[in-house]
């Protein structure tokens, strides 16, 4: 390309044949270099294509269900998001997403998003709105949708309860409980539950549980100010129900209770981090087509 | 105005001819003609050999230690949960202030085609910053690739000194090639396809957010510079570094060079990075007794150190000045 003007150029001297051939193979090199980096850059095309990088993103992630471009774009893959979230929930993917390095997923089973945080950090801290700032509730995002996919493993169903660490001794996971501590998210497994017949999927829920504050605080009203702002400025309550817990007749004398998802879900994944059973009897689908499960 | 056009046909690649003897001023002429004959082998020699050259010279030394300064601060900012700089590299918020790399930004505004007022202030707030530290001054003083680049070029170059590899140049052209195929695909594709591949971007987050498979291409990157092309992401394809050097062409830190003491030995050229800018060091390659190396410099102050008649300096401009 260089050898190009050179001739119109005063005192050039022409290139020796050798001189030739070097810039020649120079600009061959230059050329192979070019396509093999843009080659590989667009190899990033792949896990989009085959539908493989699609996850469970953190709230207000500007996606559908089936399209993530839009999310991959905005996303600046800083990581802000990993650093505010208070259990940790968010992680970055990896090259082997493509385009979708460097964005951030949430893993439910490992570590779910228990809105811990009441305010959604993660999206206050998205400097590119690639979280959008549309959010004022947790009740407002819609991650994915949970679905009972293995019913016959789910401890409810067959009329069992639940003693002991929800998902064993060695389980990282956090949660907060505010009974224990308002504030501050603690191991799963230092809070071992001992219940009649399992309800976590339901006791856990970050909605049912504030549909319950919702209810306490109705009863208690006074003619006294209220006291927290997310109350005065409304905070979505009672939000719509997410999961609940309906009981089944199979005409055999067992209390069985079916665990139904509602359509207040917002697929945060607490439901299946929580869920005891190996592998999770309830888990977030991304799009709610498999959804409500009345019948099955 | 000559130190923009000179910046600008580095940036893009081209090549800037010789100044012919009417370019060139009186007196740079005069110390050139002073020169004719007076530089014996010997001199330069005892000269060169005077200059105590050490494995880690005094801006190196400098440099070295801001780069791993400023990245431990994202790594221990984030362990030890003080907030002072959240992010990482593409982007970052120090104490509660939104910095955004620009080449991060650009991409992200290319592919998404919508920029929130957060971005914005990221942009202006980190434009500011080099355009007074001087634009590439990122690549060397900030970047983590530019470190392990570092190290692998002493290893390659020890390899070439061995014959057991040849250093092959490319066209460098192919940047600003590269710098609009990514800027267009972006725009294209609506997705940005530079980070997959950025070794910047994978390196910060490695070392905040722990490592993962994207590592085994950043080294692959390294392989290629130690055994076939010396320093051959930064020199001909990083569009990080274009962009910057965009940024550097206002900025007043630069490396200034002086044609009077200099013996032309040509030693600078030789550890630097992108030694085409330090092309006017070549004897009747000045246009001036003083000029400004162009914005494509990094001001790594690698011809700083190694130059042995202190004929390339650092210099602020205008505050050289009102110093004096």
């Amino acid at each position: 390309m260089s050898d190009k003007k050179q001739p119109v150029k005063k005192n050039k001297r022409p290139m020796t044949p050798r001189r030739k051939e070097q810039s020649r193979r120079e600009f061959l090199r230059s050329s192979v270099l070019a396509a093999g980096m843009i080659g590989v850059s667009m190899l990033g095309y792949v896990p989009v294509l085959q539908g493989t990088s699609i996850r469970l993103r953190p709230p207000g992630a500007l996606k559908t269900p089936d399209d993530e471009q839009q999310f991959y774009a905005s996303c600046i893959k800083c990581g802000q998001c990993v650093q505010v979230c208070p259990v940790e929930a968010i992680k970055l993917a990896d090259l082997l997403d493509g385009f979708g390095i460097g964005v951030p997923y949430i893993d439910a089973r490992e570590q779910a998003c228990d809105f811990s945080c009441d305010g959604l950090q993660c999206v206050l801290a998205c400097p590119t709105g690639a979280l959008t700032h549309d959010l004022d509730y947790p009740a407002d995002t819609r991650m994915g949708f949970a679905r009972l996919a293995r019913p016959k493993a789910c401890l409810a169903m067959q009329g069992k309860g639940f003693k002991g660490q929800a998902r064993g001794a060695d389980y990282r996971g956090l949660l907060r409980y505010e009974e224990i501590d308002r504030w501050n998210p603690i191991p799963v497994s230092e809070h071992p539950y001992d219940l009649e017949i399992c309800d976590l999927c339901v006791r856990q829920c970050p909605i049912e549980i504030r549909i319950t504050q919702c209810e306490a605080a109705e009863s208690e009203k006074s003619d006294q100010p209220v006291a927290r702002v997310a109350q005065q400025m409304g905070n979505a309550c009672p939000p719509k129900h997410a999961i609940t817990l309906e009981p089944m007749d199979q005409g055999d004398g067992v209390l069985r209770m079916k665990p139904v998802v509602q359509e207040g879900c917002v697929g945060c994944g607490v439901c299946e981090m929580i869920c005891p059973v190996e592998s999770a009897a309830i888990v977030i689908d991304l799009d709610n087509n498999a959804d409500t499960v009345k019948e099955s | 105005m000559s130190y923009i056009k000179d910046s600008i046909a580095h940036l893009i690649g081209n090549k800037i001819p010789r100044p012919s003897k009417e370019e060139r001023s009186a007196e740079v002429q005069a110390i050139y003609a002073g020169k004719k004959g007076k530089l014996s082998k010997a001199d330069v020699e005892a000269v060169r050999h005077a200059h105590k050259s050490t494995f880690l010279s005094k801006w190196q030394k400098r440099r070295w230690a801001t780069l791993i300064l400023v990245n431990l601060l994202f790594v221990a900012s984030f362990y030890f949960d003080v907030q002072l700089v959240e992010g990482a590299l593409t982007g970052a918020r120090v104490m509660g202030f939104h910095f955004a790399d620009l080449n991060a930004a650009l991409q992200v505004a290319l592919a998404y085609k919508h920029i929130v007022l957060n971005l914005v202030i990221g942009i202006v707030t980190v434009f500011m910053m080099w355009l007074l530290l001087g634009g590439r001054t990122f690549c060397s003083w900030v970047c983590p690739y530019h470190l392990l680049s570092e190290w692998a070029e002493y290893l390659h170059l020890w390899l070439v000194k061995k014959q057991l590899v040849k250093n092959h140049t490319f066209n460098r052209k192919v940047r600003i090639v590269f710098y609009l195929v990514f800027a267009l695909l972006a725009l294209l594709t609506g997705y940005t396809v530079f980070e997959t591949i950025s070794p910047t971007g994978i390196l910060s987050r490695a070392l905040i957010y722990g490592p993962g498979v994207a590592l085994i291409w950043v080294g692959l990157l390294l392989l290629f510079e130690i055994f076939y092309s010396r320093r051959a992401w930064c020199r001909y394809v990083c569009p990080i570094g274009v962009t910057y050097g965009a940024v550097g062409l206002l900025s007043p830190v630069r490396v200034k060079y002086n044609a009077e003491a200099c013996h032309h030995e040509g030693d600078c050229r030789k550890v630097c990075l992108v030694p085409h800018v330090l092309e006017l060091t070549i004897r009747s390659g000045a246009r001036d007794v003083n000029q400004d190396v162009s914005s494509d410099c990094t001001r790594c102050g690698m011809c700083v150190d190694v130059c042995p008649t202190d004929s390339l300096t650092y210099e602020v401009k205008g505050l050289s000045k009102m110093l004096k």
